[in-house]
């Protein structure tokens, strides 16, 4: 088993920053409804998390090593907050295929916010043996 | 067109340099623009355009530079007219 890596960090005033320039439009191209539900705290949208939630989308994006002319839409890419706080990701669309062409196995995210920045490591099992070290002696 | 697309990039890009500066071919990813940025850079182009880059559009060759953003933007422009 080998594994890959991928780590971003997103600006939480450029979030805020396009919510009031874009509002709905910006909420709608790059969040899913149910990340758009547990963004909110106390009512109200939380720019916090959904920069966290920008971060691990282009934290997966470097993971699955998206080429420049390859398509893959914000909402492929899902981070889902489960029962107990913390959070999952799921794959759809191209970002499934892939995870699936790569042979990848299971996902792992984590996200933090902190002095104004997101940031968000995604790492994914894969098949190939990415050891470069060797056991001789 | 490129004119255009310059005043906008320099609206929404959050370059590191004067966008007149660059050439252009020139990268915008290399020039500072970060991935967040670009949805800004996107948003800003369909308001200014009157488009919108469908999925298949929504890769990062198509912002890297003020050439490709042009191409993109004429792309779908000719199809809208089709």
């Amino acid at each position: 088993m080998g594994l890959r890596a991928g780590i971003d960090m997103a600006s939480v005033e450029a979030v805020s920053e396009s919510l009031r320039e874009h509002g709905d439009r910006y909420l709608q191209r790059v969040y899913t409804a149910r990340e758009i539900d547990d963004s909110h705290r106390g009512g109200t949208l939380d720019p916090q998390r959904l920069a966290a939630r920008f971060a691990a989308k282009e934290a997966a994006m470097k993971m699955l090593r998206v080429a420049g002319d390859e398509a893959v839409p914000w909402h492929a890419i899902e981070v889902v907050r489960q029962p107990g706080g913390w959070v999952a990701l799921e794959l759809h669309g191209r970002a499934a295929e892939l995870a699936a062409e790569a042979g990848l196995g299971e996902l792992a995210v984590s996200i933090a916010h902190e002095c104004g920045y997101a940031s968000a490591v995604v790492i994914a099992e894969t098949r190939e043996d990415s050891r470069y070290w060797t056991h001789e002696r | 067109m490129n004119a255009e697309i310059r005043k906008i990039v320099a609206e929404h890009a959050r370059l590191a340099v004067d966008v007149d500066s660059l050439a252009d071919d020139a990268d915008l990813y290399q020039a500072g623009m970060t991935s967040h940025a670009s949805v800004n850079l996107m948003l800003a182009l369909e308001d200014a355009f009157d488009v919108e880059f469908p999925d298949s559009m929504l890769k990062r060759e198509v912002f890297e530079s003020v050439a490709a953003i042009a191409g993109a933007l004429g792309q779908l422009q000719q199809e809208a007219a089709a």
